[in-house]
């Protein structure tokens, strides 16, 4: 969408651009740190979905960290929940809770399940991680305000691969018919899901849906679409501002991503939805995202 | 003697949860396209605006119960039990259960009453599924004075629920005054010879059976199970060491739900024989409800002759 000519200027200037593009960049650097820490962890969903947590939950998202439970902030829900290290990076990062505290990611008695639990981590608006679940959780979040006029927005990142789940598209009838302009689904759409079917794609493997196919769906369950690059934090910014003017209609953003983007060997590449990391590849990713690491035999001290 | 015939739980609850509403505002009710039949429709005539028509897409149904009860609503499921419990099976598990929202699935034509629609309506396993699942408390009220005042207690407690109603009248037990509280049993009737626990709607046919014991001389001591978990666990050890002989019946597979429940808590704390009185293997078939409670051997004549078996065969 950047190079549509009729696209109106962003509401951000430059120096927030960085700014964001600087945080997803952590994002990403948190989430290949903690993944391999953890030795297991999903990979190449998180980093599909690093600008747009960025742009959310430090330009979109009206939020205090501190106090979590705010009746009135607006509320997100992962329901691709296995992308779950990425909003935890997004949420230290934001002060939610230390930063050291990302590498017991997955590990025994940790906050930061393996799939977001609300009941363990203060911020978390929903439990998710069984696919398909998160939108009909935002509807009923969206319904909520509505009943008890609060004016708090809700998004919902879903997958491109779980919109083959059919409670998404339950939740996508219900939500147009009580016309939710309240609901924001975003979809972070790298087409690739974790396997997929056989083809003649990259690595033999076909996308989740033909070109277009997602945004015809929407359109056609009535809901407002919205279409954007994934990695462009101003774009996202003006898209999501753009999705706030409601017209009566819940809203999709359909965002263009690469599943592993910001790792070359891991761009596109649908066996890094998860897989642990070799130390060379560890060492050639924190490289390639600008990170300095410690030398080869020094434990700690990664930062 | 046999017990009267109470009004249809369905009907309690349409006027109960209306009648909640009136009092608390946070009440609303979700439909899967059923109020016609769960009687949500009573509801929705006195409360309009807090009725959530949802379509039939009971899993979405569910989910958005989870994010309506994150907001500091209170929702109510309208459904029939089948299409509240197994069909959402993982958004109740995931998004209610496991989340511990305070989410009501208070769920009709629980049981064999559905209205002659056949197997795939009929759940009969519905007690042992919610029973194992952490974090759920599962309910199921004997007439419609009880049925009455679950759903007032539901209404108050703080967390997910599940309460199995019935879609027909079916026989009063208990009168005005009676008073629900979760996790004790209801000692029914005193007797000598062998313990019965029941649960639901079975137990007004047992109090029936229990009569027609006593006629044949046997002098059968009755308690009622209205909550199967978190389970009364020492009462029924009490109970059942009052005789030293245990049946339980529920019209429930006798796997899991309340015979389940009663020999597992018995075979810990004391081992002792335990009989199970309810549906064996089988998806039920339709039909009217007289000719189920026949077939199936839940029937007062029915509970009565198998609990004079077991006891003649020990």
């Amino acid at each position: 969408m950047t190079d549509r000519p009729s696209a109106p200027p962003s509401p951000i200037d430059a120096a927030e651009a960085a700014r964001l593009a600087e945080i997803a960049r952590r994002i990403r650097v948190e989430v290949i740190r903690a993944v391999n820490h953890a030795r297991a962890g999903h990979i190449g969903g998180p980093l599909s979905a690093a600008d747009i947590l960025a742009a959310l939950y430090f330009h979109v998202l009206r939020i205090r960290p501190e106090e979590p439970a705010w009746p009135d902030r607006d509320r997100f829900i992962l329901s691709k929940g296995h992308s779950s290290i990425a909003l935890y990076a997004a949420m230290a990062l934001r002060g939610y809770f230390p930063v050291e505290e990302l590498l017991t990611f997955d590990a025994a008695h940790s906050r930061l399940q393996g799939h977001p639990d609300m009941t363990r981590l203060p911020g978390l608006d929903m439990s998710t991680g069984s696919l398909g679940m998160g939108l009909s959780a935002g509807m009923g979040i969206a319904l909520g305000a509505r009943l008890t006029g609060r004016s708090c927005r809700t998004y919902v990142m879903v997958g491109d691969g779980e919109c083959q789940e059919g409670e998404v598209w339950e939740a996508a009838m219900a939500a147009a018919r009580y016309g939710l302009d309240n609901l924001v689904a975003i979809i972070d759409h790298n087409r690739l899901q974790q396997y997929g079917w056989p083809g003649d794609g990259p690595d033999g493997r076909t996308p989740p849906q033909a070109p277009g196919e997602l945004a015809g769906k929407w359109s056609a369950f009535g809901w407002r679409v919205l279409e954007v690059d994934g990695h462009d934090v101003a774009e996202i910014v003006r898209v999501l501002e753009e999705a706030g003017r409601g017209d009566g209609r819940p809203v999709v953003v359909i965002a263009a991503t690469i599943k592993g983007k910001g790792i070359s060997f891991m761009e596109g590449h649908y066996y890094w939805h998860t897989r642990a990391i070799k130390p060379e590849e560890f060492e050639l990713a924190m490289a390639e995202l600008g990170e300095r690491v410690a030398p080869a035999g020094t434990t700690g001290g990664l930062r | 003697m046999t017990l009267p015939m109470g009004r249809p739980m369905r009907e309690v609850f349409g006027e109960t949860v209306a009648e909640l509403a009136s009092a608390d505002p946070r009440i609303v009710m979700l439909d899967g396209d059923l109020g016609s039949s769960t009687r949500a429709d009573i509801f929705e005539k006195a409360h309009p605006d807090k009725y959530l028509q949802m379509g039939i897409a009971e899993q979405n149904m569910l989910g958005v119960a989870a994010g309506l009860a994150t907001m500091g609503l209170i929702p109510f499921i309208s459904t029939f039990v089948s299409f509240a419990v197994v069909r959402p099976l993982d958004q109740v598990r995931v998004l209610i259960a496991q989340t511990g929202l305070n989410v009501k699935i208070t769920a009709g034509y629980g049981g064999l009453f559905t209205g002659q629609t056949g197997m795939s309506h009929i759940i009969v396993d519905d007690l042992s599924i919610t029973r194992t699942m952490p974090g759920m408390v599962v309910v199921a009220p004997a007439d419609d004075t009880e049925a009455r005042e679950v759903l007032r207690w539901a209404a108050a407690y703080q967390g997910p629920c599940f309460v199995r109603l019935v879609r027909d009248a079916t026989q009063r037990l208990f009168e005005d005054g009676h008073r629900f509280e979760l996790g004790k049993v209801v000692p029914i009737r005193e007797g000598a010879d062998v313990t019965i626990f029941s649960t639901g709607s079975q137990t007004p046919r047992v109090v029936d059976a229990t009569d027609l014991l006593a006629a044949r001389g046997i002098d059968a001591h009755l308690v009622h199970v209205p909550t199967i978990k978190p389970l009364d666990v020492d009462a029924i050890v009490a109970a059942a060491g009052r005789t030293g002989r245990v049946i339980t019946v529920e019209e429930h597979t006798i796997m899991g739900g309340l015979g389940g429940a009663v020999a597992e808590t018995l075979s810990e704390h004391r081992p002792m024989r335990v009989d199970r009185i309810g549906l064996r293997d089988v998806y039920p078939e339709s039909g009217p409800n007289d000719a189920l409670l026949d077939i199936y051997g839940l029937s007062a004549v029915r509970v009565a002759e198998q609990v004079e078996a077991i006891l003649r065969r020990r």
